[in-house]
């Protein structure tokens, strides 16, 4: 990769929110014809760098060279003029519009002010072919899976940059993870195109959660953490334990200690008992105990009953048979407010649309559930208020430490540790965690991990719900088993359960 | 590199729709639905009403020539509610249109030519001021328009308290030229409005511009990432319906010769459900404004029909559009929840 001068250069780029700093002083290179993987935990920058780069933002300090020429981006249009296109996560294109004026809106072709749909048509499925792709322009873009509709979003940015659309205009493509909802077999056709206009001598700047997927297309990376830059190299010359330490600026084994923990804890006397509990369509009937001070994670494939199991322990589905008693008081389990009454958190795992309230502050959102608690006619004294608000984020490290900063506006790490907050606030006697750690990066989930098992000791009593079994035998004094939509089994963890063991249980629907 | 890779096409089984799912979400199927409509509303009335006149072809022409006016507003609406907005202000700039036109021409003297594009100028203004605001200070064009709403209807009193009759020699002959068609005939204000209607059918499917306007509707934040002037375009929208206001303004004035501040009151109602029933999705981003012509052919045949009944109250009127606007909105609503899945 010895290029002589890289097409695009970021030097000390610096861009600030109210109270955050989000980059300070960022280095940033790109080669023609690389993919270029853009690393580091949520919140470390990477998408701040991207919306700097791309025009969303504007530029706090630092310069951007384009070509070796210093220019100013003061729009996503400039941005494009410039060449540099962009792919979001969520695709941003109009499913209403068909491929073709996806492809091509805001610079389609026109004669006389005219625009000539036939040309247009005829030079999107030009441009699709070119590039490999077999797609039926004229149709709807709705109409077509999410995969293909990223794969769309390329093709238009690699149009876009030369006014008569015929390609080769862009120089930099930005791709922000762009693989987070696709299949394997799309993420490979994602790749091969990505390949294909490498080759072309396009400059491809990659951002995605995956690691694998990192060392399998990119060829440099850039590391950031917390507004810095950590370090350039080469994918060859990093292996992934080494990434994952510059990421996080500290070694991984700190999680070992927790399991050790763990399996020598003890349990207190019994604090919630359901008998029978079931629901049609939900989950067959079941008999489960949770202790005072017990983590009780569940295991189970996606689909097998998980969530369903935890929200008819919070009232949030109407169990149809069975009951349930906490603290020795029978529950009546018809609505949410019961549960709560009762002691119960439930942090959900689709926490954008079930959880947090994006426009409201961190100090809203934490004490959303505490003020509905009291009721709306008793508020709470607003230095209280503050204080709690206060402890909470110190306690858990809610980054920017900030009570004002927007939720919306927090990395994905973070906003499940204000949602946390809200819950802790409650001083719950049972937490349900449905995926807690889903979506977040590496550092954030071992936070999260060792802040279960310090609850536990403090004698609150967990029901862990993740998709990682390795994560499930961590924290876990007791391992429920799912299958169907039914609980198969209960077993007491100890050094002998392993990963294995569960997924044998799972299989068979039974433990030996 | 080899090229061999699955097709993600329609001939794809698995992602290909059912028929049914596919003629459910052919974005063409709302306006055949409300031209269906049309014909059957017709047809039935031909059955009922043969003996008293119905069949004349001035009754289908006298359609046009009663509703031109609502047409060109819900025309203007059709734009605004492609583009993801809504214009409240529809009936009040009608109205203030009325008002300044006929205050003009009686108590200023001046003559109906120099007044047109004055008051053109005014709606268009009006219509501007409501987009600038909309767009510059990120307000809901709800309330924007709301604001507009209020602001032409006391305009009109600042005028006059009273109605001014329009006794303008060449607005009555205006108003009573005629274009004849062989079977009947078409006022000015019918011919005008059709060509409005032409007029928006090319800029909205073969201008830039009238792209911008569906890409916004389908989704704003990606028109804005997709590099698309999107402040311009929801500006130019609500100066389009201002204009479209303003003219459906003078096209009342000639239907009734008079400027009243109380005309036209709740018209922008009129001009939403038109298009609702025409088939455009109120959430933007969908829609034809052909639906749209058929949206006031629908809710000018009731009222012909209520009128040829001769027993029942006008107010039929009002309860046939609201049980049609339900019946409209389910459809939308089936539809996109569709599209979801």
């Amino acid at each position: 990769m010895a290029e002589p001068r890289p097409v695009l250069e970021m030097t000390g780029i610096v861009k600030e929110f109210p109270g955050v700093r989000a980059l300070s002083g960022v280095d940033f290179r790109l080669f023609p014809g690389e993919i270029h993987a853009l690393m580091g935990e949520n919140g470390a920058g990477k998408s701040t760098l991207i919306k700097v780069l791309t025009g969303v933002y504007p530029l706090d300090g630092g310069t951007i060279a384009l070509d070796g020429q210093s220019m100013r981006i003061d729009s996503p249009f400039q941005a494009q003029q410039a060449g540099i296109s962009t792919v979001y996560q969520e695709v941003n294109l109009c499913p209403n519009l068909s491929v073709a004026e996806n492809i091509f809106i805001g610079r389609e072709p026109t004669r006389y002010g005219r625009i000539q749909w036939s040309r247009m048509r005829k030079d999107a499925a030009e441009l699709v072919d070119r590039l490999g792709l077999d797609i039926d322009v004229t149709a709807p873009l709705s109409s077509y899976p999410l995969a293909v509709q990223q794969l769309v979003a390329i093709v238009r940015s690699v149009g876009t940059g030369d006014s008569d659309g015929a390609g080769a205009g862009t120089k930099v493509l930005v791709l922000d993870e762009p693989t987070s909802s696709l299949d394997r077999d799309e993420v490979l056709e994602l790749f091969r195109l990505m390949r294909r206009l490498r080759d072309e001598g396009v400059a491809i700047l990659f951002v995605s959660h995956f690691l694998d997927q990192i060392y399998e297309i990119c060829d440099r990376m850039t590391v950031l953490r917390n507004g810095t830059l950590v370090g350039e190299h080469l994918v060859s010359e990093l292996d992934q334990v080494g990434l994952i330490q510059l990421m996080i600026g500290k070694a991984m084994d700190q999680l070992e200690g927790l399991h050790e923990h763990q399996l020598h804890a003890e349990v207190g006397e019994t604090l919630l008992q359901a008998e029978g509990l079931g629901r049609t369509g939900g989950v067959a009937p079941f008999d489960l105990e949770i202790k005072k001070g017990e983590v009780l994670g569940l295991a189970g494939l996606l689909g097998s009953g998980r969530t369903e199991l935890a929200r008819l322990l919070f009232g949030a589905d109407q169990p149809d048979s069975g009951k349930v008693t906490i603290g020795g008081k029978q529950v009546s389990m018809s609505a949410p407010n019961d549960a709560i009454g009762a002691g119960v958190a439930f942090c959900s795992e689709n926490r954008k649309t079930e959880g947090l309230v994006p426009d409201l502050t961190v100090r809203e959102n934490i004490i959303l559930a505490l003020q509905a608690a009291r009721g709306w006619t008793r508020p709470i004294p607003a230095a209280q208020r503050d204080e709690l608000v206060a402890k909470y984020i110190k306690a858990l490290d809610i980054r920017p430490a900030n009570p004002e900063a927007r939720v919306g506006q927090l990395s994905g790490g973070n906003q499940q540790k204000v949602l946390l907050a809200r819950w802790l606030i409650t001083q719950p006697k049972l937490l349900i965690l449905d995926e807690p750690t889903r979506g977040i990066d590496v550092g954030a989930k071992a936070e999260i991990q060792k802040l279960v098992v310090s609850l536990s000791e403090e004698g609150m009593s967990v029901l862990y719900i993740a998709a990682e079994l390795e994560e499930v035998l961590r924290l876990s004094h007791t391992i429920g088993v799912l299958r169907d939509r039914k609980l198969v089994a209960r077993i007491a963890n100890g050094p002998e359960i392993t990963p294995t063991r569960i997924l044998e249980t799972i299989a068979s629907g039974e433990h030996q | 590199m080899s090229t061999a890779t699955k097709t993600p096409t329609a001939p794809d089984s698995r992602r290909t729709p059912s028929r049914a799912a596919q003629l459910l979400g052919d974005r063409r199927l709302p306006v055949v639905v409300t031209a269906t409509l049309f014909l059957v509303m017709y047809l039935v009335g031909l059955g009922r009403y043969q003996n008293y006149g119905f069949g004349e072809p001035q009754v289908f022409l006298n359609l046009f020539i009663d509703n031109g006016y609502l047409l060109v507003a819900a025309v203007g609406a059709t734009f605004v509610i492609l583009s993801g907005g809504i214009d409240l202000s529809v009936g009040s700039v009608i109205g203030f249109t009325t008002m300044l036109t006929a205050w003009l021409v009686e108590k200023q003297g001046l003559p109906i030519l120099v007044v047109i594009p004055i008051a053109l100028g005014v709606g268009a203004f009006g219509g501007f001021l409501m987009g600038y605001v909309i767009h510059n200070f990120e307000i809901q064009p709800f309330i924007v328009t709301l604001a507009g709403l209020f602001l032409f209807r006391g305009l009109c009193l600042i005028i006059s308290k009273e109605s001014i009759a329009i006794d303008d020699s060449s607005v009555s002959s205006m108003a009573q030229a005629q274009a004849q068609l062989g079977v009947g005939f078409l006022s000015i204000g019918a011919i005008i409005a059709l060509v409005v209607l032409a007029i928006a059918f090319y800029v909205l499917h073969y201008t830039r511009f009238g792209r911008r306007v569906y890409a916004i509707g389908g989704n704003e934040q990606s028109a804005l990432l997709m590099g698309l002037p999107q402040g311009g375009t929801k500006i130019a929208v609500y100066t389009v319906s201002g204009f479209c206001s303003a003219l459906a303004g003078l096209l009342f004035t000639l239907y009734i010769q008079s400027g009243d501040p109380l005309h036209a009151t709740g018209m922008e109602l009129d001009a939403i459900a038109a298009v609702v029933i025409g088939g455009t999705l109120l959430t933007g981003g969908s829609g034809y404004v052909v639906g749209t012509l058929f949206g006031v052919l629908v809710l000018g045949l009731i009222k012909s029909i209520i009128q040829f009944e001769g027993t029942l109250s006008s107010w039929w009127t009002k309860i046939a559009t609201g049980v049609l606007l339900c019946a409209f909105i389910l459809i939308q609503r089936a539809m996109t929840a569709r599209k979801k899945t």
